[in-house]
């Protein structure tokens, strides 16, 4: 079945008239996945790539039925930009947009979880469940549908794993790239639950990095409820304290987080960590077999 | 972004904190005057760089009169202060803070962090400040007090009386607390910050609370919005290639090795660098170019690369997402005719217009190996650097 996209998203796209947001959607569209609208304020009446643009969210879901979104509003704009989608109903919330300050993340987090809108991101490549639908950023030809879920904290990273699958003839039911800010809409476990329930996944590819307890949790649901095999590999092991690696989640900090303790943790749970991060999909594959 | 404890303590002030009577000096004879104008007593001379521990390196002395206050000033601006949070090679000094002297009483530890794993500001308070706070948080944990801060409802009143009493003040020391606590979440929040610490916050004798240290660091995504906060920053206390960098939206942290390291995304650029380390090297930094890199920004993240007189030889690896691979190529080939490489350079490209990106660099002139995936780039690093 994939999960939270498929043929049954219908998909909106806030700041579709932006460089990034026209770019993307003509990916979006090329890749099949169902486009309905684009918002961008001011911009109502307009068309990009044959997407008709509205004012507003709740105008677009009216006209459209669009029942997730995609957002490449500028960070000073992004937490407007899924407080506005949220609030007109739309359960799937999809934030590419990064350095949005994490003191208006936080309360736009819990105004979320209170509502029951699930958030992807922010900072983040987006998801994608290959040969029905591709919301975000990825490079779609490197996909291939099949039995695999990916989650991870890195864009690129997540290429690099999925590329690996791909190549191997490993196909993969849906890949979210969750997204390297502190503060995050959705962590490996709420994502781990869904794919324990979807019968097309198989395995599990966890991709994450130094900072923030968020693997180890991810270690504790694995040990006591998952049933499907998981694979992970842990990003910064040569990391210094201290500094933030690129992403504001990436940092070890007060000597927690480090990549040491994240694969002692998963290991401990019984996952197939691997050290070096070119071997992600051969230790899938064995794993299936 | 870190600032300077002159520049947390004006902050603080802004927002009606009370710190002790103080100025800053760049020479001893600026921090002469400023002695003679605190007046009469003890007075402390603080070195001001962006470490902790100055104390035990020697950057904090106490002076009773102008005249040694100057004396040790000199003594501290241009010392190279070494102290556990600064590594062995320590931190040249500029400025030092000069601050009247503080009979104290009680020593209290305040700060306001981000909590990642509720998603929420925490408070934590202890009864036990001072220098060997994480001690005190690792023995006697319940010397540790700590209060979630709900985002939507923000910090109330009964939250910053229930630490203040948690603390076991007195009824007078109490009054000035509560406030105070609400004040420095008021800094927190308006000013986008990741830390706001005051350790120690002090009882003086005389019974007034006083910041007597103070910690505050900026989050960068907020910065944006608080233009005044960017004069904070002190590119002194960078690494010039950092500060360099920085100018350019490129993310660049230095390091020691001789493999220099260009990689889109954070995650990928991470996981290059761990595996430079597993074919026997080390990496000379942390480079992500970002997902909207220009080719201009791409030309100079090249060229900050290769000023580093430690590069032997650059490992580029690309997996187009955002970032499109015939950008990427454009840059890198913009960069190469300007700038003389003598390092050997091994490229691996993938993903979005990898086919464009090709075709720019072999039409480019340009000398460098091609890698078909991530093993054999660092392999093919490693053998020529052996």
């Amino acid at each position: 079945m994939s999960i939270l996209v498929d043929k049954n998203t219908k998909l909106l796209v806030q700041g579709i008239t932006g460089g990034e947001g026209s770019f993307h959607t003509k990916q979006m569209v090329s890749y099949g996945t169902n486009v309905v609208a684009g918002v961008t304020p001011g911009k109502g009446g307009h068309y990009v790539e044959g997407v008709p643009v509205f004012n507003t969210v709740v105008e677009a879901e009216k006209a459209t039925g669009a029942n997730t979104s995609v957002i490449f509003v500028p960070a000073a704009f992004a937490t407007e930009a899924i407080l506005e989608s949220a609030h007109a109903g739309l359960k799937l919330v999809v934030c590419i947009t990064e350095r949005i300050p994490p003191q208006d993340m936080i309360p736009a987090y819990h105004y979320l979880k209170k509502i029951n809108t699930r958030l992807i991101g922010p900072n983040c490549p987006g998801i994608i469940s290959p040969g029905k639908c591709k919301v975000g950023i990825m490079p779609g030809h490197i996909h291939k549908e099949g039995g695999i879920g990916v989650i991870s904290r890195s864009g690129t990273l997540t290429y690099e794993a999925v590329k690996q699958l791909t190549d191997l003839g490993v196909g993969q039911s849906t890949c979210i790239g969750i997204g390297g800010d502190p503060i995050i809409g959705s962590s490996f476990v709420d994502l781990l639950r869904l794919f324990n329930q979807d019968k097309q996944t198989k395995g599990v590819v966890i991709i994450g990095e130094i900072g923030g307890s968020e693997e180890e949790k991810a270690a504790e649901y694995i040990k006591g409820e998952f049933k499907k095999p998981v694979v992970a590999f842990i990003a910064g092991q040569t990391a210094p304290p201290g500094r933030r690696m690129g992403h504001a989640g990436a940092i070890i900090a007060g000597g927690k987080g480090t990549a040491k303790e994240k694969i002692a943790a998963l290991r401990a749970a019984g996952v197939n960590v691997a050290s070096s991060p070119v071997d992600i999909g051969q230790r899938m594959k064995e794993a299936l077999s | 972004m870190k600032i300077h404890e002159y520049q947390a303590k004006r902050l603080l002030k802004e927002f009606d904190i009370p710190v002790p009577e103080g100025e800053v000096a760049e020479t001893p004879e600026q921090a002469r005057k400023i002695a003679e104008k605190l007046g009469a007593g003890k007075m402390v001379v603080k070195a001001q760089i962006h470490a902790g521990g100055r104390g035990k390196g020697g950057g904090i002395k106490v002076a009773s009169t102008p005249e040694e206050a100057e004396k040790l000033s000199g003594q501290i601006i241009g010392m190279k202060l070494v102290t556990p949070q600064t590594g062995p090679e320590g931190k040249q000094v500029r400025k030092v803070l000069l601050e009247e002297g503080i009979s104290i009483k009680k020593e209290l530890y305040l700060g306001i962090t981000i909590d990642r794993a509720a998603c929420c500001p925490m408070i934590v308070a202890s009864e036990a400040g001072g220098m060997e706070i994480e001690e005190v948080a690792r023995s006697t944990p319940d010397k540790i007090l700590r209060e979630q801060v709900d985002p939507i409802l923000g910090l109330r009143g009964f939250q910053t009386r229930k630490l203040a009493y948690g603390l076991g003040l007195e009824q007078a020391v109490i009054k000035q607390a509560a406030p105070l606590i609400s004040n420095l979440y008021r800094l927190f929040h308006n000013k986008d910050a990741s830390l706001a610490e005051i350790n120690p916050l002090v009882i003086t004798e005389d019974d007034r609370l006083l910041a007597l240290d103070a910690k505050v660091d900026l989050d960068d995504s907020g910065l944006n919005r608080h233009k005044e906060l960017l004069e904070l920053r002190d590119p002194n206390e960078e690494e010039p290639l950092e500060v360099e960098a920085s100018k350019y939206n490129l993310n660049y942290i230095k390091l020691d090795g001789s493999v220099g390291c260009l990689v889109n995304g954070a995650g990928l650029a991470m996981a290059t660098m761990d595996l430079i380390k597993q074919v026997g090297l080390e990496p000379a930094n942390f480079l992500d170019v970002g997902g909207q890199a220009s080719a201009e920004m791409v030309e100079n993240a090249f060229r900050i690369l290769l000023s580093d007189e430690k590069v032997k030889a650059v490992l580029i690896n690309i997996f187009g997402g955002i970032l499109r691979c015939d950008t990427l190529a454009t840059g890198i080939v913009e960069a190469g005719h300007k700038l003389e490489i003598k390092v050997p350079m091994v490229i691996r490209l993938e993903g979005t217009n990898v086919e464009q990106g090709q075709n720019i660099l072999n039409k480019s002139g340009l000398n460098f190996t091609v890698a078909a995936d991530m093993k054999e780039a660092a392999e093919k690093i490693a053998s020529t650097l052996k």
